[in-house]
Order: C-alpha cells, then structure tokens, then sequence
C-alpha cells in the first residue's frame, strides 16, 4: 500500500516540484500518473524509493513512513521495491544473466535458487534466450525488458515504473504494458508513469494527473 | 572473492601497488633484521666477560698471592691476568709520555690489578661475581668491562628508533597508496554501486569487498616484502660464509622468524584494509541514486 498525505517537496533550488499532494494506493491495485514534461512524476516516484526526500507531508509504504525512515533502514525498503527508472542503468560489464542476479546477490539468495529465480523472470520477460548476451547487443526494447525482468526478479509486493515504454515504438510500448498489467493480475502493486497519452486510450486503471507539482482530480 | 576478482581484473595496476608496496616495507623488514645481527654481535661482544680487581694500596706480597690463589681455585673464572703495580706504572709511564713524572712519585700510587674473564656469561651472574668478589678485604674495587657493549647498545636503540620512523611514514604511504587505488576502484564502479544501492544493497555490503581488497593487497605487498628481505639476507649470507670461511668463523646471518614474517604480513594487511575504510567511508556516500 502507498499513500501520500500533503506532500511537498521542495528542491535545494528552491523549487517546488511536488505542492500539497494526498493520493492512496490500495495494495493489489494498479495505476498510472500522467502529466507534461517537468510535471513532477519522476519526483513522486523518487520519494516512494527514498531517493529523494519529501519537504513536508507523509509518505507510508508498506506500512513504513518513508520521509522520516532512517538511511540504514532504507535497503530493507528498497528490497521490497521493483524499480524502473528512466536512466536504465544497466551494467554493461556482464551479461544479461548477472544483471538479473544482482539484486538476488545484494539479498543474499543462494545461488541455486538464485539462478531458477533469474530463469523464471527472464522467461516473463521473454529474454531467456539472451541470458549470456551482453546487454550493449539487445534491441531498446529488449534492454528495457530486462530492466523490468531486475526489477521482479525478487518478487516485490510493489512496482514501479518511469516512463518505461518512452522511446520505444508502439508495438514495443503495448506490450510492456501487457507485462505489467499481469503482473498486476498476480497480486503486484503497479505504479507507472508517463507522458504517453497513447497508453490511456484503453486503460481501465485509476489514472492520476499532475499539473506542475500539483494533483489535479 | 569478489575482491580477488578485482586483483585479477586490472592485473598490472595490482603488480605495480603490490610492488611498490613491497619494496617499501623492505626497507624497514631488512633494516630490522640487520639490526638483529648487529645485536647478536654485541651480545658476543659483551658475552667477553671480563672484569678488573684493584687491590688496596697497602696489599702485602703474600696478601696478593693469596688472592691469585683463590681467583685460580674459583669455579667462575678461567683466566687470570695479574698487573703488578711496578708493570702500571711502567705503563703509565709508557702510554702518557709522562714517564719522568711517574719516576718522580716517591711512593707508586698505583695499586696492584688483576684482569680476570669469568666463566658465565648471562650478565645478572657477572654482576653476583662482581658483588662477591668485591667483598673481599684485599680488594678495593672490581669494574665490568662492558662499556663497550653498552655503547653499541645505545646506538642499536637509535637504529630501533629510526626502523620505527621509517616503518611510521611507510605506513602512512601504504595507507595512501591503498586509499588512491580504492578510490580510482569507486569511480570506475560507479555505476554498480548506484545500482546496487536502488536494489537494496546496504553499505555495510558495498563496503565489504573493498576492505577485503585492501587487506588483501596489503598482505601481497608484505609477501612481498618478505620475499625481498629473504632473498637479501640468503644472498648476502651467501658472501658472508665465504668470507668468514676463510678466518674459519662460522656464523649465521638472522633470518625474519616465523613470527617476524606473519606479524609482517598481519600488519601490512590491516593497514590496507584500515587505507580500503578511509577511502570508502570518504567516497561512498558522494554516490547515491539520483
Ligand atoms: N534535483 C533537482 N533539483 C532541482 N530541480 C529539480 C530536480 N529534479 C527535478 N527538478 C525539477 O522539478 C520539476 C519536476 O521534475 P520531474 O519530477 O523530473 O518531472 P517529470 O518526471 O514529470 O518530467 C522539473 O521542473 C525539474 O526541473
Ligand atoms: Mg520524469
């Protein structure tokens, strides 16, 4: 479960990139949030993942106020936490396989159980055939996938989503999206943003729109 | 091992600050063990346990004999040198030039001396043979010929002193050197760190290979080191025993013991590791997701 109450956030700039936004998100739901460039998507996805911390107002995540959560608790949250962000930062030194194992590693999976576990979320994301390649030699959509096949691969009760069908072709774009949207049928809490409005055409999930800074109902 | 695996990935940035640490810990490890043959020598040196017995002025002939005579039938002794007070002051005489003056003394001021090497050599039994003989009515002062060794010992304390300095500020390189590569090893990784830490990886996890890095390197570097010294002193050895073969001597050159090479290694390594925590505790943070 996520839920904002009040929530400002204030850059050391001196700009307010999130005003005064209260949303909740039952667990098991999926939802979108929509908005221009700069409206401040990026911003609220950041303080659910305790990247950036909010100014004001309270953020609870999985029961846990992530505004006020101590930095060595942070990890802990994280783990519970499939992030996909904008600058996919996949690591280009190993193969498709290891980018996926990494988080297992960090949590300290054994290695058996480990390597099933890859298996099964490169296999959601129809990669399993690439697990020895480099990541430089997927397609952009492929390398996109794989982010997402990192970011289950722990199984988290909650996913999150930047922008992850942008500068991907429609085909491409759809078909992440069916990915997520099952991965929701199995109990996941989704959360994405873009500014794709193509994607809205068919949604029936709770859409949130944000005009710079603000929730807009 | 992941830290092993980061050895191995740069291999020729590893050699070289393995390398440099090395030869910079041989310096002090060979300093320390030339310094242990020097203290060998001076203990033999100072194992020559002589001592000289002045007699009272006023010792009749008979009183001396008797004396000579008791000193032979002492078990702690094994040679006997007597200097009669005629012989001092002939001497005397002899050595200063003065000899006109020493004809002139109406009465020799000198005493009569024996110069006598004990049979023991642990020092605290000659200073018990001092005190004893030292007791005797006849005798008015008995001296240890140590001086010597005691002087070789002071500047043995200075050697001491300048391995520690030299040791101190090395220590300080291999901190500096470990600090540079951890952090060249930060910047490179920077990527796997940030996302690392987006999936949940603690610090405490980020930090571990680096410390493990830096113990590790530490303790090649003093293989290293030891290495060098080891094959310093067999080399030098080697020379020595033709040498010394030659005045029919036999004598060893010290070797770093066992416990010399693993405190060697022990401490080469935890200074790497404390270099590997400085750097990651001043880098680290600057890295977060953004
Ligand atoms: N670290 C930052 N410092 C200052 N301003 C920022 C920072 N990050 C984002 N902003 C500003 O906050 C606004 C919202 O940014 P963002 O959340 O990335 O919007 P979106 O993801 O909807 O495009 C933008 O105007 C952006 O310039
Ligand atoms: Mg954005």
């Amino acid at each position: 479960m996520i839920s904002f109450s009040q929530v400002h956030k204030r850059y050391p700039n001196g700009f307010d990139a999130l005003k005064n936004v209260s949303f909740a998100l039952e667990s098991g739901e999926m939802a979108l949030i929509t908005g221009h460039s700069g409206a401040g998507k990026t911003t609220l996805l950041k303080l659910i993942a305790a990247i950036e911390r909010p100014t004001s107002g309270s953020i609870i995540v999985n029961g846990q106020n992530v505004g006020t959560l101590r930095s060595g608790a942070i990890p802990f949250l994280r783990r519970n936490l499939g992030l996909v962000f904008q600058d996919q930062k996949i690591l280009f030194d190993r193969s498709v396989f290891d980018n996926v194992l990494l988080p297992l590693q960090i949590s300290g999976f054994d290695a058996r159980s480990s390597a099933a576990r890859v298996r099964a979320a490169l296999d959601k994301v129809r990669l399993l055939d690439k697990e020895k390649a480099r990541p430089i030699t997927l397609s952009g959509g492929e390398q996109q996938r794989l982010c997402v096949a990192r970011a289950i691969v722990s199984r988290p009760s909650i996913l999150i989503a930047d922008e992850p069908t942008s500068n991907l072709d429609a085909d491409y774009a759809r078909d992440i999206m069916d990915m997520f949207k099952s991965f929701n049928q199995v109990g996941v809490t989704v959360l994405i943003a873009t500014h794709d409005s193509e994607l809205l055409g068919n949604a029936q999930q709770r859409v949130f729109t944000l005009r710079q800074g603000e929730l807009a109902t | 091992m992941l830290a092993l695996k980061r050895l191995l990935m740069s291999p020729l940035g590893s050699l070289l600050s393995i390398s440099v640490i090395g030869i910079a810990f041989s310096l002090p490890a060979g300093i320390y063990g030339m310094l242990e043959n020097l203290e060998a020598v001076a203990g033999q040196f100072s194992t020559t346990p002589q001592l000289s017995l002045f007699l009272k002025l006023n010792t009749s002939e008979e009183a001396v004999m008797d004396v000579k005579s008791r000193l032979e039938h002492h078990a702690g002794i094994t040679t006997i040198q007597f200097i009669s007070k005629e012989n001092a002051l002939q001497e005397f005489g002899q050595s200063t030039g003065l000899a006109d003056i020493a004809k002139s003394f109406e009465q020799n001021p000198l005493p009569d001396a024996f110069v006598i090497t004990a049979s023991s050599v642990p020092s605290y039994q000659l200073d018990e043979l001092q005190a004893e003989l030292q007791k005797w009515p006849e005798i008015e002062h008995v001296q240890l010929d140590s001086a010597w060794a005691k002087r070789l010992e002071a500047m043995l304390g200075l050697g001491r002193l300048a391995v520690l300095m030299l040791s101190v500020l090395l220590s300080v390189a291999l901190l500096v050197v470990t600090f540079n590569v951890i952090r060249l090893q930060i910047l490179t990784m920077r990527d796997e760190i940030e996302v690392s830490k987006l999936v949940g990886a603690t610090n405490g996890f980020i930090r571990r290979p680096f410390l493990y890095f830096g113990a590790l390197q530490g303790a090649a570097g003093g293989a290293v080191a030891l290495l060098i010294t080891t094959l310093g002193t067999n080399l030098i050895d080697e020379q020595l025993k033709n040498l010394m073969h030659l005045y029919d001597i036999n004598w060893q050159l010290y070797q770093l013991s066992l416990g010399d090479s693993l405190s060697l290694l022990l401490f080469s390594a935890s200074l790497g590791w404390a270099g590997a925590w400085l750097s990651v505790e001043s880098h680290l943070w600057q890295i977060e997701p953004r």
